[in-house]
């Protein structure tokens, strides 16, 4: 039985569809749930095998990414989010997602303005980098997919980077540290962390936009091939086992 | 100085302010020295004006929980007045009362949802060091250009009054009653002025001779109903006049297009030029839906605001359709970057501040809605620094209803859904239609409105849930533009008769008059005709995603259109004199007379010189610093993308969209180019046509399945010879149409795009036709970009070349003027399908089109997009003829050394091979050679 996903939405989310063709295409029977549809489809949520937190710009990020996303979400599903994570579900939160799972205190660390001001969208390769994260274990060649994003510029004090490191938790990595390879300035590159279980991954690229040949096939050639697929199979793995 | 406090009789506030932080400061001083204020620096925070609830405890509980940047990097917080440091500038801005303000409202509402009920404002504070030396003119251009636009915003030095947009005012009821019967011709000049009617006399003359005859005066909202109904913008009386030539009266020029569009009967084309979009069907069965729309004035005086609402716009105008948004379009025309602000004329905002404001609200909208930005193209000219254009366009897939919408039946009731009603934006129709001059900034003011993507994403969402079936739960809709509801309701109601309530009308805030009221254009909105036994369940789902949504009225079946408030009548028109009743305008154009004599002048130029220097002209240059601000890959089906190249390093012909789940989809191409408008209009409309068709063939597209799409933006055609130029052009557009197969299928067109300056002087834009192709991609998995792809293959040039330089851009950066327009090339359309038809049997790596700079520019775009090199030979003795002409229908193709037979055979003498792909990165053309590296610099420029 294909394991059943909740691509978690709010108002001004719009990447949900990606997502969801994403874990379509990797094995799972996602549906769309909005913060507009709680409490009546908590239900779907609690019984989620697997959850991805799409992208987008939810309530227009009027009072900076991903904030009111994560407010509302504790008022209309309280500490639900964790209690999925005890039980072992592999969460996802990509772009907006990550903003909003770093604003719910769910990952370290915050995302600030792009380095270079503005909002940004163009391809990157992404260096896998924890075997701790059920989401990148195994990942053998980097990732290549957009970034489409104003507010990625990942920062964390000292003492969180060094654990970030020490715990193998930094998930990604910009191919380099340099504008454009890294787009928005991320200190150490970092591209996507997860928590401490390895269970929650928070990323700024859209893996969910490479999932097909077609969608790389300009981008990419025969030595630099770097599908995404592969990673949502991982988190379809981890909800199977889960 | 400037400063206009508005709202402050309500109870004082609490003011927040949260430093923007380093990258904001950065950008700001970046741009003062880009204006020529080079030992200017700035200091950016936000201000958060609070009131209500806001004692100390609230405060606590808000202000960390709402604006705090807890984690990472500090942030400093204030509460109240801070003191400014010595030597430093204060300037404090705030959003005028009214205009949208997303942030404001979604503070509000997360405090309400938090126990503290407050109201909110927004405004800025800037902190400038090194301004001390600078006169008071610059200061104010300054302010005016980088901290501050006037149109939304009032600015102080030190503090600033907020513009609490909930100030209550009083509910008003007014229906002023103009008194027009018996005016002589100076007093109905004078009204129309005054009251910014844009009415041509002969119309002024219509109105009170229809008024006399029901023996009464028009209210203030007919008046203005008439005055948006009747123009330009909404009723293109110039494509419908008559018009005298020397050589006598032309067909209108709206029926030359649609009949040459009815004449080719292409089977693909659905609906043109009815409703909302063009609507097509290539041989995947999926319904498209295209249109573009021009949003130029409200641009010049707002640029974000003016560009931001454009796209919200013309994806209302698809929605209406009605479609899913797939794909944004965006051509964009501005002034030198570089102009010296001291030469602009007055009140005009400079070409690097219209630039950074049109792209950042293009980007926003687009990026926000979740719709992908492809396609577009960027010209400068010194005629477009007082009137920018700004071309938006949407891509749709048609919804499932679209076929059931029969239009409103008597009793169908009348919803307003989207956004409430402000006084936003009010005239917009006929201030589009209007001259601007120094002035127009502040007394158009209210013809700005600021969009609010996140709300129409919703509209989208809710219009899907209503109209994606089988059974819609709608019969009509369509989008409050330009006009608002006087034009969606008077457009909705043409031909059953409606009758509305403004009481009805959901208000943002009290205080708006009825005819206000009427006249919005609030943005986010869109009118709907649904039967009485559907209204409570679309109203559920409308309030379900908390959208407003009012039933103000019903269709009748009087056919005649009457708006009450309350009990008092506001207007009461029969619709046949509203839609039908404007005298045909009758113009009298100059037909232009084009030097088309051979050219028999062989040129000379320093040939290494003169590629870099076409390859840095800000026309040809990368686009990259704008493509890459707007999202261009949600949803998921960009195949073509537009930068080419796995490092994105070169230019895109057309762009490919295909949803991952099909195997078919469209691609984009987009034609324009105001030089050749100069000398040649008609052989304009040709080159550009063949420009689209150059773009989709090159991506793999199907060249004998396309639609195109016109945009004409011109300067007042009550000038014979401007008029003349249009009528030219659109001769050379049906000509075009038919040589290479593809229908119009929707068009628009802004007129009036001039500036007159105090002194008197006229500016108008260059002639500017901008063509989109729509075609079919029946294999997107063939789909083709243009930058090469491996050394060893071969390079195809494809078309003739000829000695064409009239209005090129080799002219443009040698300094000449002589030469002739290209001229059409009649065998193009035939070589375009046998290219496509080589793309589909996969013989083809990569294709590029030969336009503005010639064949140097395209091969040199090809080596920098594909990082190869190319070593071509140049067999022809005129160098600067095969290095830089426009000749039209020129493709080149990249494609296996094998498969050169193939291609031969199949194109015939139109087609040598020129060359190959090498593996060092080096352009060799002949006996000149130049370094990848020199070449991407002077493209892409030193941020690269």
């Amino acid at each position: 039985m294909k394991p059943p996903a909740i691509v978690l939405t709010a108002p001004g989310t719009n990447r949900q569809n990606d997502a969801a063709f994403a874990l379509e295409q990797a094995g799972a029977a996602p549906v769309c749930v909005d913060l507009l549809d709680l409490p009546g489809r908590r239900g779907e949520i609690e019984r989620a095998k697997l959850i991805v937190i799409a992208g987008g710009f939810s309530y227009g990020d009027a009072l900076g990414s991903g904030r009111v996303f994560a407010l509302e979400a504790e008022r209309l599903l309280g500490d639900l989010l964790a209690e999925k994570v005890a039980q072992g579900t592999p969460i996802l939160g990509v772009c907006n997602g990550f903003q909003m799972l770093v604003r719910s205190g769910l990952l370290p660390g915050a995302l600030q303005h792009n380095e270079r001001g503005h909002f940004e969208c163009r391809w990157v390769a992404l260096q896998p980098s924890s075997q701790l994260c059920v989401w990148t274990k195994g990942l053998d060649e980097p990732v290549r997919c957009p970034v489409a994003h104003g507010e990625g510029r990942y920062v964390a004090g000292n003492a969180v980077l060094e654990q970030l490191r020490s715990e193998d938790r930094v998930a990604f990595r910009y191919a380099a540290d340099d504008y454009p390879d890294n787009p928005n300035g991320s200190v150490e590159a970092i591209a996507g962390v997860c928590d401490s279980t390895g269970l929650v991954l928070g990323m700024m690229p859209h893996p969910e936009n490479h999932v097909t040949e077609r969608q790389g096939r300009a981008m990419v050639t025969a030595q630099k091939r770097g599908h995404a697929l592969p990673l949502f199979r991982n988190g379809v793995l981890a909800a199977r086992a889960s | 100085m400037k400063d206009t406090p508005l709202n402050t009789s309500g109870p004082s506030f609490t003011k927040v302010i949260k430093p923007c932080g380093a990258h904001r400061n950065r950008a700001l001083t970046r741009q003062a020295r880009q204006l020529g204020f080079a030992g200017v620096s700035l200091k950016a925070s936000d201000i958060f004006f609070l009131r209500g609830e806001t004692d100390t405890a609230n405060l606590r509980f808000i202000v960390p929980r709402l604006l705090d940047e807890a984690q990472g990097e500090a942030t400093r917080l204030e509460v109240g007045t801070t003191t400014v440091p010595a030597g430093r500038l204060v300037i404090e801005v705030a959003r005028r009362a009214g205009v949208t303000d997303r942030v404001a409202a979604q503070l509000a509402e997360s405090a309400a949802r938090s126990g503290c009920r407050i109201e909110a404002a927004t405004g800025s504070r800037f902190e400038m060091t090194g301004a001390g030396e600078l006169p008071e003119k610059d200061l104010r251009f300054l302010v005016h250009n980088l901290l501050c636009n006037p149109v939304i915003e009032t600015w102080s030095f030190g503090e600033v009054q907020p513009g609490f947009t909930s100030a209550p005012t009083e509910e008003s009821s007014t229906v002023e009653i103009v008194p027009l019967c018996g005016l002589p011709p100076e007093g109905l000049a004078r009204i129309n002025n005054e009251r910014a009617l844009a009415l041509d006399p002969e119309e002024m003359e219509a109105v009170v001779q229809w008024f006399t005859a029901e023996g009464r005066d028009p209210t203030d909202a007919e008046l203005e109903t008439i005055a948006q109904t009747w123009s330009d913008h909404c009723s293109h009386k110039t494509f419908v006049a008559r018009i005298e030539t020397d050589q006598g009266e032309v067909v209108p020029l709206l029926r030359q297009l649609r009949e040459t569009t009815r004449a080719m009967k292409a089977p693909f084309v659905i609906s043109a030029f009815d409703g909302n979009a063009g609507i097509v069907a290539f041989a995947d069965g999926v319904q498209l839906a295209i249109k573009a729309e021009t949003h130029n004035h409200p641009s010049a005086i707002e640029p974000f605001g003016g560009a931001n609402t454009g796209v919200g716009g013309v994806i209302r105008d698809v929605l209406a359709a009605p479609a899913r948004p797939v794909a944004l379009t965006d051509i964009l025309c501005f002034g030198p970057r570089e102009l010296d602000h001291h030469n602009l004329p007055d009140g005009v905002l400079h070409p690097a501040v219209i630039e950074e404001g049109v792209v950042e609200g293009v980007a926003d909208y687009g990026n926000k809605m979740g719709v992908p930005t492809v396609a577009g193209a960027v010209l400068y000219d010194a005629g477009y620094t007082a009137n920018p254009l700004v071309f938006c366009g949407c891509v749709g897939e048609v919804l499932q209803g679209y076929d059931k919408l029969s239009g409103p039946q008597p009793g169908d009731r009348v919803l307003v859904v989207g956004g409430a009603t402000g006084r936003d934006g009010i005239r917009g129709a006929t201030f589009s239609s209007m001259t601007m001059d120094a002035t127009t900034g502040e007394v158009a003011g209210a013809s700005v409105q600021i969009g609010d993507p996140i709300m129409e994403r919703l509209v989208a969402d809710l219009l899907i849930e209503l109209l994606d079936r089988p059974d819609p739960l709608v019969r009509a809709l369509t989008d409050c533009g330009a006009g608002g509801l006087s034009s969606a309701v008077g457009e909705l109601g043409e031909t059953t008769g409606v009758s509305v309530d403004l009481t009805a009308v959901d208000r943002k805030y009290a205080g708006l008059q009825p005819w206000e009221v009427w006249l919005s254009e609030a943005q986010e909105r869109m009118v709907l005709a649904v039967p009485p036994a559907q209204t409570a369940a679309v109203l559920k789902r409308v309030r379900h995603l908390g959208l407003s949504a009012c039933d103000i009225g019903e269709f009748t079946g009087d056919r005649r259109l009457l708006v009450r408030h309350g009990a008092k009548p506001v207007v009461d028109l029969p619709m046949e004199f509203l839609h039908k009743g404007r005298p045909v305008r009758r113009l009298r154009a100059v037909l232009p007379s084009p030097d088309r004599k051979p050219d028999t002048r062989r040129r000379e130029a320093d040939i290494p010189k003169t590629l870099l220097a076409l390859l840095a002209h800000p026309n040809i240059a990368s686009k990259e610093a704008i493509i890459h601000r707007y999202d261009h890959e949600v949803l998921g089906a960009t195949v073509i993308r537009p930068m080419a190249g796995s490092a994105q390093s070169g230019p895109s012909d057309g762009t490919v969209i295909a949803p991952p789940q099909r195997p078919s989809g469209f691609a984009l191409g987009i034609g324009v180019n105001a030089r050749y408008g100069l000398y040649d209009p008609e052989h304009m409309a040709h080159a550009v046509v063949d420009e689209a068709m150059r773009n989709i063939t090159a991506s793999g597209a199907d060249p004998a399945q396309t639609a195109l799409l016109d945009n004409f933006s011109w300067g007042d055609p009550r000038r014979p010879e401007t008029l003349g130029d249009l009528v030219a052009t659109v001769r050379g557009c049906c000509a075009a149409a038919q040589l290479y197969g593809a229908p119009f299928v929707s068009g628009k067109d802004s007129l009036n795009n001039e500036y007159v300056a105090s002194d008197g002087t006229r500016r108008s834009i260059p002639p500017t036709l901008v063509i989109t192709a729509l075609a079919h991609v029946p294999e997107a998995d063939r789909s083709i970009g243009t930058a090469l792809r491996g050394a060893g293959h071969a390079l195809v040039l494809t078309g003739r070349t000829t000695r064409e330089f009239g209005g090129s851009h080799f002219n443009l950066v040698t300094g000449d003027e002589s030469g002739t327009v290209p001229a059409p090339d009649t065998s193009a359309p035939a070589r375009y399908r046998r290219i496509h038809a080589l793309v589909r049997e996969g013989l083809v790596e990569s294709a590029h089109d030969v336009s503005e700079g010639g064949l140097a520019v395209t091969l040199a775009e090809m080596a920098i997009g594909g990082r190869l090199g190319i070593e071509a030979t140049l067999d022809d003795p005129d160098e600067c003829s095969a290095l830089f002409s426009e000749s039209l229908g020129r493709l080149v193709l990249e494609v296996r050394a094998e498969n050169i037979p193939r291609i031969l055979e199949s194109l015939g003498a139109e087609a040598k091979v020129i060359g190959k792909v090498v593996k060092s990165y080096h352009l060799h053309l002949g006996t000149h050679t130049w370094a990848g590296t020199d070449l991407e610099h002077a493209w892409r420029g030193p941020t690269s």
